[in-house]
């Protein structure tokens, strides 16, 4: 069920991740790295197309419109309350089959739709609402001013949270290996079970890499998509950007 | 229910070693991340290393450096340190930004005014900069605070003693009642802190109190409306 033993020559905790994320035998077959990194992204996009299609209408409606704010802004924090790994055990037992996915993803899903809701629901509200006004007298209909107006207006918080819920999830896919999911959370918990400090140590090191990559390419991404004539908005929140709830 | 009663003395137990791990770092974070923001604050270069190095360790994610940290403290992997470490980084990394929001939006008047009169740098930042920074900070504060709560039940797929134990426990026995009740007591522990830290702050600002209208004012700043929804 686990990959070839790595056998040790080197001793001290960090020689041996070395010796564990360069031993060859590690980055082949179904169980290697480049394996667990694509069934970790996997999981990932899985839940964030999930809590887009969920957290992104709602939170248009609820900039647009001003309607249900408050309890849009309670209900995420109660969600951010929530512990993920608790929610993702009890979906678990509750499940049929206990190898099921979906338990994992909907447990993930509570944990992404709060950043996503938020982000959203900030960014457009926080447009200026002469900007707004402008618009509408203009001639332009409630459709245009919110997808011609607000959501590009808005992009950068919107991008903000939406940044936020990814580092959240990969950070948190690494769990779901306790329950018998793939992902790279695997390396830690079998190297954990047999006292394999080197593959821990190196499991450990693939998923920090992995999420520092993928923040940085979003990051990127973030600058590019707003537009430029929104040349650093001083001031404008960042909501609830950066905020480490859950792993 | 009844198990929560049966078992309650192992609830308190685990709920006591829970608070341990989530309060001490949100301790720690304060008295690091103050004077580096100072820091921060004071030189231009300095400030934006330590925000790009607290957001690139703020990337990692938290099971890996729980099980890292022992490699580099040397610590044994069910040592609480590697926890209290951890979500001692996370904080600082979060606080260090809020808190240089917060000094930066103190009113330079009032710096001047008690520069007039008499107080030296030292005596200035504590007395004028840091209490008029306190609705910021402890916004901040908030948000680790929940944060902490609940990041710290992952401990417990290394074994270590939290709340958390109840997920792994109840998952192995196939039993949800008891991750019942690790959920519903980490949200009471997430509540409860967050009281705790809504009454420090009323206690440590008593000119919001008397202030009769505008009680926000000082709170409006962009740092706390990046944090909606908190006060659950």
């Amino acid at each position: 069920m686990s990959l070839p033993a790595t056998t040790y020559t080197a001793t001290g905790p960090f020689a041996e991740g070395w010796q564990w994320l360069t031993d060859p035998a590690n980055w082949q077959g179904p169980m290697g790295i480049p394996v667990r990194i694509t069934e970790h992204l996997g999981y990932s996009a899985l839940t964030l197309l999930i809590s887009v299609a969920i957290a992104v209408p709602i939170g248009l409606y609820v900039g647009h419109t001003g309607r249900g704010r408050v309890v849009v802004v309670s209900l995420a924090g109660l969600l951010r309350a929530l512990p993920t790994l608790g929610i993702m055990t009890l979906f678990a037992l509750m499940a049929t089959s206990t190898l099921s996915l979906m338990p994992a993803i909907w447990s993930l899903v509570l944990l992404a739709v709060p950043p996503i809701l938020t982000g959203t629901y900030a960014g457009i509200s926080a447009v200026d609402p002469q900007i707004v006004d402008a618009a509408r007298s203009m001639g332009m209909t409630g459709r245009q001013v919110l997808f011609r107006v607000e959501v590009p207006n808005g992009l950068a918080v919107i991008l903000g949270g939406f940044r936020s819920a990814v580092l959240q999830v990969v950070a948190t896919v690494a769990v779901v290996a306790f329950i018998s999911l793939g992902g790279l959370g695997r390396f830690i918990i079998d190297g954990l079970a047999v006292q394999d400090y080197g593959q821990v140590l190196g499991g450990a090191v693939v998923i920090a890499c992995v999420a520092i990559a993928l923040d940085g390419v979003l990051a990127l991404l973030q600058r590019l998509a707003v537009s430029p004539g929104l040349k650093e908005p001083a001031g404008t929140p960042e909501p609830a950007a950066r905020t480490r709830i859950h792993p | 229910m009844q198990w929560f009663l049966a078992n309650l003395p192992q609830v308190l137990a685990l709920s006591g070693s829970h608070l341990v791990q989530a309060v001490v770092p949100l301790a720690l974070s304060v008295v690091i991340a103050v004077p580096l923001a100072q820091l921060a604050r004071l030189n231009k270069g300095l400030g934006a290393f330590i925000l790009s190095a607290g957001s690139l360790l703020y990337t990692v994610p938290s099971l890996a450096l729980f099980v890292i940290l022992p490699g580099i403290l040397g610590t044994k992997i069910l040592d609480f340190a590697n926890i209290i470490v951890a979500l001692t980084i996370y904080a600082v990394a979060l606080l260090v930004r809020s808190t240089l929001d917060a000094l930066n939006s103190v009113d330079d008047g009032v710096r001047q005014s008690a520069t007039a009169m008499g107080f030296r740098p030292l005596q200035r930042f504590l007395a004028v900069d840091l209490p008029l920074s306190v609705p910021v900070l402890f916004s901040g504060l908030r948000v680790i605070s929940v944060s902490n709560i609940s990041l710290v039940t992952v401990g417990a797929l290394l074994g270590i003693p939290s709340l958390g134990f109840f997920f792994t426990d109840g998952l192995q026995r196939n039993f949800p009642t008891e991750i019942v009740v690790g959920i519903v007591g980490t949200l009471v522990l997430a509540l409860l802190m967050d009281l705790v830290l809504v009454l420090l702050q009323r206690l440590l600002t008593p000119w919001l109190r008397t202030a009769t209208p505008a009680p926000t004012a000082p709170t409006a700043t962009p740092t706390t409306a990046a944090q909606p929804g908190v006060a659950a």
